[in-house]
């Protein structure tokens, strides 16, 4: 009985039993790992223990830059993060709303989220120099075109009818797009943010590489010059948590905030 | 007598052609609805009900002639003509309450609102609650109520504007006929009660029949006016389900029905059909080969 609805299409599954499958999934990969690494068939070199990177995390930790390198880097993604949502969601909103303002950018957008954002390391150089601005750019290139038209996307799934409902009970324009348009669209906007915060620490990682003296991308960096490949995984899994911290953070804000969208 | 209630729509050679299309949607549409009128537009599907209102809503613009609300001509939407919408109208981030006081939070209602005014607004927001049936559920989400609670608080909310028409597009449409037996129950308690002016459009001839003044019937292709039955039942507050089983009321209710029937091809399928049944009756015929079955 309780199996059928297990293995049913979409069936059902509590979140105990969720969170302990979840947790063999990891496990089995940690396993995976640690049996591959300790069976001697591959090198140190190229595949360290998990217990290496494990020491090697206490390391960068006790040396006191663990902290000062996450904190740099945290800053980096959302200071090009929050630059991009300033400018895209106002924008986004825009353009889903009125006809004209979307056929003035939406092409504009569509062929500049074509262009590589990494392609633009060597003219961001140019432009604003190697400091902080740097980073803060490439993260903004790589996630403001997208966002701007997942955004204006989010913006034009809004019922019609729930606009012409508003519209016949006096609102004017200002009022449908601020307290219809996008209250109805929030939930999907804040969707949007969540999945492009993933890029933006992509991005993140290009900029350190190229650019910085600081940051968990420069310490992957750095790491390869000396061959301390535990380090880069250190760097790598370290970025995959933050990354997964952050995700999860934008999961505990929709379910708070949209209460009405996780009625069971 | 009574005196002859004024005219509160007015519409006067009514013509829209979509962008794009041939045959207009609609054309030459003349029809005055009284003041306190309830009017039903039935139609084939396609022929034009919702255009036509629309257009009364404002939330299309005619192509030719035009619909004046008390004398005026109407340009676009506006708080006077509440719309109630088949489904999706609601806005799932308010509860019940706040869905139906959301014309509250609009400039357009509460610009020259005095104190008074709007103590009366609060006390009219839990008077329809409770006139609804909602006032147990006024602090869920619409993704929490059934199908005939949110049309509920769909009407409640247009109310809430105290608009001089309500104008309703299949809004039981997606409803049981259950649950669409007691909103029309809920109709006429409310007709009775706000004597609001009510455009409805439905499929449904039984309950366009039951709840109007006047039945309108469109004809499709373009969109026209094809006849206007006047409906010669009891007064809204005396009627009950049972009416609709009563000789008088099918014999209105058929009237209608051919009139459908008559303009919108449906008359041609049906004669099809029995040619069909005629054909099948001969095939099963003793004297006949066995049906030629479908192999
Ligand atoms: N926005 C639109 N653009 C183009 N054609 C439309 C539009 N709305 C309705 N029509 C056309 O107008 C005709 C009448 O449609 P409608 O008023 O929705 O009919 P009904 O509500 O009676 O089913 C149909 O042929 C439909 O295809
Ligand atoms: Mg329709």
């Amino acid at each position: 009985m309780a199996a059928d609805r297990l293995w049913s299409i979409r069936g059902t599954l509590g979140g105990v039993r969720y969170l302990a499958i979840a947790g063999v999934g990891f496990a089995s990969f940690l396993g995976g790992w640690w049996l591959l690494a300790g069976s001697g068939l591959v090198d140190a070199v190229f595949l360290p223990e998990p217990v290496a990177v494990a020491r090697r995390l206490l390391g960068w930790y006790a040396d006191g830059s663990l902290f000062a390198d996450i904190k740099i880097s945290i800053g980096r993604v959302l200071g090009g993060f929050v630059l991009a949502v300033l400018m895209a969601v106002p924008l986004g909103i825009y353009i889903g709303s009125f006809r004209p303002v979307q056929a003035f950018f939406e092409p504009l957008m569509e062929f500049a989220r074509y262009l590589p954002a990494v392609a633009f390391v060597p003219l961001v150089l140019l432009w604003v120099g190697i400091g902080e601005g740097a980073k803060i750019t490439l993260i903004w290139i790589g996630t403001f075109f997208q966002m701007v038209l997942m955004v204006s996307d989010n913006i034009r799934q809004v019922p019609m009818a729930q606009i012409e409902a508003a519209q016949t009970l006096g609102a004017n324009r200002g009022e449908v797009v601020s307290l219809v348009v996008f209250k109805s669209a929030l939930p999907g906007i804040v969707d949007t943010l969540r999945v492009t915060l993933g890029w933006a620490w992509t991005y993140l990682v290009v900029a350190e590489l190229v650019a910085a003296n600081s940051g968990i991308g420069y310490a992957i960096l750095r790491a390869q010059r000396f061959l301390q490949t535990d380090k880069i995984f250190v760097g790598i899994l370290l970025i995959g948590l933050l990354g997964l911290l952050m995700d999860q953070g934008f999961r505990l804000v929709h379910r708070r905030a949209f209460p009405w969208l996780h009625l069971r | 007598m009574n005196p002859v209630p004024a005219t509160c729509i007015r519409i006067e050679r009514l013509g829209k052609t979509f962008r794009g299309q041939s045959t207009p949607a609609l054309q030459a549409i003349d029809l005055a609805v009284a003041e306190g009128e309830f009017v039903a537009l039935v139609g084939a599907s396609g022929c034009g009900k919702s255009t036509l209102l629309r257009l009364i809503a404002g939330l299309e613009a005619p192509s030719e002639g035009q619909v004046c609300l008390d004398g005026r001509p109407v340009q676009g939407p506006g708080c006077d003509r509440a719309v109630v919408f088949q489904d999706y109208s609601l806005y799932p981030w308010l509860n019940v309450l706040e869905n139906v006081r959301f014309c509250r939070s609009l400039r357009a209602h509460t610009r020259d609102a005095s104190e008074s005014e709007v103590n009366s607004a609060v006390e009219r927001a839990y008077a329809l609650l409770e006139l609804m049936g909602l006032d147990e559920v006024r602090t869920r989400y619409p993704n929490q109520l059934s199908g005939g609670m949110r049309q509920r608080v769909a009407i409640a909310r247009a109310l809430m504007a105290q608009p001089r028409v309500l104008l309703m597009d299949e809004p039981f449409g997606a409803l049981d006929a259950q649950t669409r037996e007691v909103m029309h129950e809920l109709i006429l308690r409310l007709f009775e009660i706000e004597r609001s002016t009510i455009v409805f459009v439905t499929h449904d001839v039984e309950e366009a029949v039951y709840l109007a003044d006047r039945v309108v019937v469109l004809a499709p292709q373009p969109g026209r006016i094809d006849s206007i039955h006047p409906v010669a039942l009891p007064p809204p507050g005396a009627r009950h389900p049972d009416l609709k089983l009563a000789p008088e009321f099918l014999r209105q209710k058929k009237t209608v029905l051919d009139r459908i029937r008559a303009t919108s091809g449906v008359q041609r399928d049906l004669d099809k059909l029995s040619r069909l049944a005629e054909l099948s009756r001969r095939d099963r015929r003793p004297d006949a080969k066995p049906a030629t079955g479908i192999h």
